[in-house]
């Protein structure tokens, strides 16, 4: 078993995650250059920037796909237990630190059935419940028991994503709105302190975007679940989100409410462009002023 | 196929349509041609201490004409282009069918294979063959975790079957220790060379991993044949002793089998008893593989197999995941390598060839991944069919051949390409073999 490290900082009770100067290259490329954030207990935190600005990279160091050249990332799972995400192993990061995610492409077992799907997001408790296999092989142990009760919370989750009356189908036939909603639910089964949504509004109609945004709100509300997501669609950003945080090339360029983000000069001109000349000029400036 | 006859009439070969049909037939001649002039058409003949060369033009004219003849038929009627598309082979219709007779099938095959010594007409060549089937069911159900349910491609799982056979005839011959003890260590042994190999291989996907693992065999298979002090090289272990039946011989003396029971004596009884053996022991292997599939590990197995970027972001051990479908995979090729040593007496690394471990995995593909009853009826396919064809002789290897390519050309996720979900809420739906991915490594 792996126990928090000792080194572990302890952080302010209002900061769930804390990523610090976090840089992550590849080869010559820096696509994430010491970016720096909090992400509270509580808030939906959004990551936007123009396309190839690194919010997956981040994303993906967050939840352990990468792991960052220079930089630390904390999380204060309770007052007691706290974790640096960038020495747990992928799947630890799950397990132990409680971070859970879902993927651009949406990442389903199309060949199992939904429900299956919700099953093997609770792998680790049942796995226990199995006695690691052999008393669930033997039929003795607490097995049956667990699978009940894994599969009532996978029921509760398919009542709450409105999914219930296609347990029984397989991922891959559901509709494109169907799967995110079931990867959402996934997730959640995995019993996350934070759910990280790597743009989940991606490819639905404005009807399925409200839904989302209310099942996210209820997420956070209902089951004091952090959400961080990646987001490109400003609509849902806007309305749900109550921290944005701002990339362009890799660099943060804003932090703070959806409003004071959204007047910030510096997005505008991430997202519409400025002129060469004026990046010059502006440049011409910082340096100036940094002699 | 009432429906194509019906409309054919109608649509057959308008004016233009037969040049195509022509020359498409004569391309296919010629291949014919190219390929039937060296094989059939020229014949080593061994006279006189030389070698000759004797044609047979005949036939080559035949087998051209033949499939001149059969194309351009062919090209006209069944294959003739219609207007409307062509109805699929496998209707939703014919698979439900399939599917009602697969309910039943599975257990009447069980009563077969339970009572088959006794059938009148059985004889104990008949057994005999029977029992060589099962090894390969037990095979077969081995490998499809690995490659049914893990997804991950092994191409040397005979060498997991040859270390089976090894721990038993060495400790059998070399320290007397019985069948009974052997045959769970003998699992256990190929069990911990499953996870030795698992251990490099598990960052290899697809390609990589099927050549390292077709590698790791002939690492096996050469070790085997080279260590002489040890394995006897090629000439193997011969004199491995037979099972007993609970500490009762099979001899014919008395505290023999026969005598104790009363029977007359009779070389059957072992035969008969082998066949029950490895009958038991391949339930065995299937009721743990069906056990495995309900239980997380089955499941992580699974899901391995169709996405193992998403098993990682949920908190599933990829590596262990992996290790444990490995060592199982090879526990039960294990206990059929050393029932295989009991039965033949004599192992010698010349059973443990590559060819066995595409014999196996053919029966997996063909069966279709993931499925136990279509496992079981491709080695009772392969192995039996191979048996019956033995009169066909040099051309039993060509029907084998076209008779895997018509498998794959109409079932092609295999004679039972359905998944059956491990659980379900409401009801059971098979899963159609479209939608499940085959892994990647």
């Amino acid at each position: 078993m792996t126990t928090p490290p000792v080194d572990a900082p302890k952080l302010p009770e209002d900061v769930l995650i804390r990523v610090e100067r976090l840089t992550m290259r590849f080869g010559g490329l820096v696509a994430v250059d010491d970016v720096s954030f909090d992400v509270r207990p509580g808030d939906v935190t959004a990551l936007i920037g123009p396309n190839g600005a690194g919010k997956t990279t981040v994303f993906n160091c967050i939840t352990g796909f990468y792991k960052p050249t220079v930089g630390r990332i904390a999380l204060r799972k309770s007052a007691t237990e706290s974790w640096l995400l960038e020495r747990l192993r992928d799947h630890q990061i799950s397990r132990r630190a409680g971070v859970a995610r879902t993927f651009q492409n949406i990442r389903l077992f199309g060949g199992m059935t939904v429900l299956e799907n919700l099953l093997v997001a609770q792998h680790a408790p049942l796995m226990q419940a199995s006695g690691m296999t052999v008393l669930g092989l033997l039929g003795t142990g607490g097995y049956r028991r667990a699978e009940t009760h894994a599969i009532e919370k996978a029921k509760a989750w398919l009542e709450r994503v409105d999914l219930i009356d296609r347990a029984d189908d397989p991922a891959a036939d559901l509709p494109y709105g169907d799967q995110r909603r079931l990867e959402i639910a996934r997730a959640m089964c995995t019993e996350p302190v934070v759910l990280c949504l790597d743009e989940p509004a991606a490819g639905l109609n404005p009807r399925e975007s409200a839904d989302l945004a209310d099942l996210l709100r209820s997420i956070r509300t209902d089951d004091g679940v952090a959400v961080l997501l990646i987001e490109h669609d400003m609509s849902v950003v806007m309305e749900i989100s109550d921290h944005v945080v701002v990339l362009d090339y890799g660099k943060k360029i804003a932090d703070g409410t959806p409003k004071a983000v959204r007047d910030d000069p510096k997005v505008i001109a991430a997202y519409l462009g400025v002129e060469d000349e004026e990046v010059e000029a502006v440049e011409r400036e910082i340096e100036e002023t940094g002699a | 196929m009432a429906a194509p006859a019906s409309d054919a009439p109608v649509q057959k070969a308008p004016a233009p349509a037969i040049v195509p049909a022509i020359k498409d037939a004569a391309i296919a001649a010629l291949i014919t041609l190219g390929l039937a002039a060296p094989i059939m058409g020229l014949v080593t003949v061994q006279s006189l201490g030389k070698v000759q060369l004797e044609p047979h033009w005949m036939r080559v004219v035949l087998a051209v004409a033949v499939v001149f003849v059969g194309r351009l038929v062919l090209n006209l009627t069944l294959w003739a282009p219609r207007a409307g598309k062509s109805a699929p082979l496998i209707t939703p219709e014919v698979e439900a069918q399939l599917k009602a007779v697969t309910r039943y099938a599975a257990p009447v095959a069980l009563a077969i294979a339970v009572l088959l010594p006794f059938v009148p007409g059985v004889e104990r060549t008949t057994v005999d063959l029977a029992t060589l089937v099962l090894i390969y069911v037990m095979l077969g159900w081995g490998l499809n975790i690995v490659v049914g349910l893990a997804g991950l491609l092994d191409l040397g799982y005979v060498a997991f079957y040859a270390v089976g056979a090894y721990s038993y005839a060495l400790l059998s011959t070399q320290f007397g220790v019985s069948f009974w003890l052997c045959l769970p260590l003998a699992g256990i042994l190929a069990a911990l060379w499953g996870v030795m190999l698992g251990f490099p291989v598990l960052r290899l996907r697809g390609d990589y991993l099927a050549i390292v693992t077709l590698a790791f065999g002939e690492i096996i298979r050469i070790v085997l044949l080279n260590w002489q002090s040890v394995t006897g090289g090629p000439n193997g272990i011969p004199n491995i002793p037979k099972p007993t039946f609970f500490g009762i011989d099979f001899t014919p003396g008395p505290g023999g089998f026969a005598d104790t029971f009363g029977l007359t004596p009779s070389g059957v009884h072992r035969v008969i008893f082998m066949y029950y053996l490895i009958l038991a022991l391949a339930l065995f292997t299937n009721y743990v593989v069906l056990r495995l599939r309900r239980l997380p590990i089955g499941r992580a197995w699974e899901a391995l197999r169709e996405d193992e970027i998403a098993c990682r972001s949920l908190g599933v051990n990829t590596v262990n995941t992996k290790l444990t479908a490995f060592a199982l995979g090879a526990m039960f090729a294990g206990f059929a390598g050393s029932f295989f040593a009991t039965r033949q007496s004599l192992v010698s690394p010349e059973s443990f060839t590559f060819i066995e471990s595409a014999l196996i995995l053919a029966i997996v593909v063909l069966g279709g991944m993931g499925s136990q009853f279509g496992v079981a009826l491709a080695a009772l396919l392969m192995i039996g069919g191979f048996e019956l064809f033995r009169e066909f002789e040099d051309y039993r290897m060509m029907v084998f051949g076209v008779v895997m390519v018509l498998i794959m050309v109409w079932r092609p996720r295999g004679i039972v390409s359905s998944r059956s979900p491990s659980v379900f809420l409401k009801e059971r739906k098979a899963i159609s073999g479209s939608l499940v991915q085959e892994g990647h490594g």
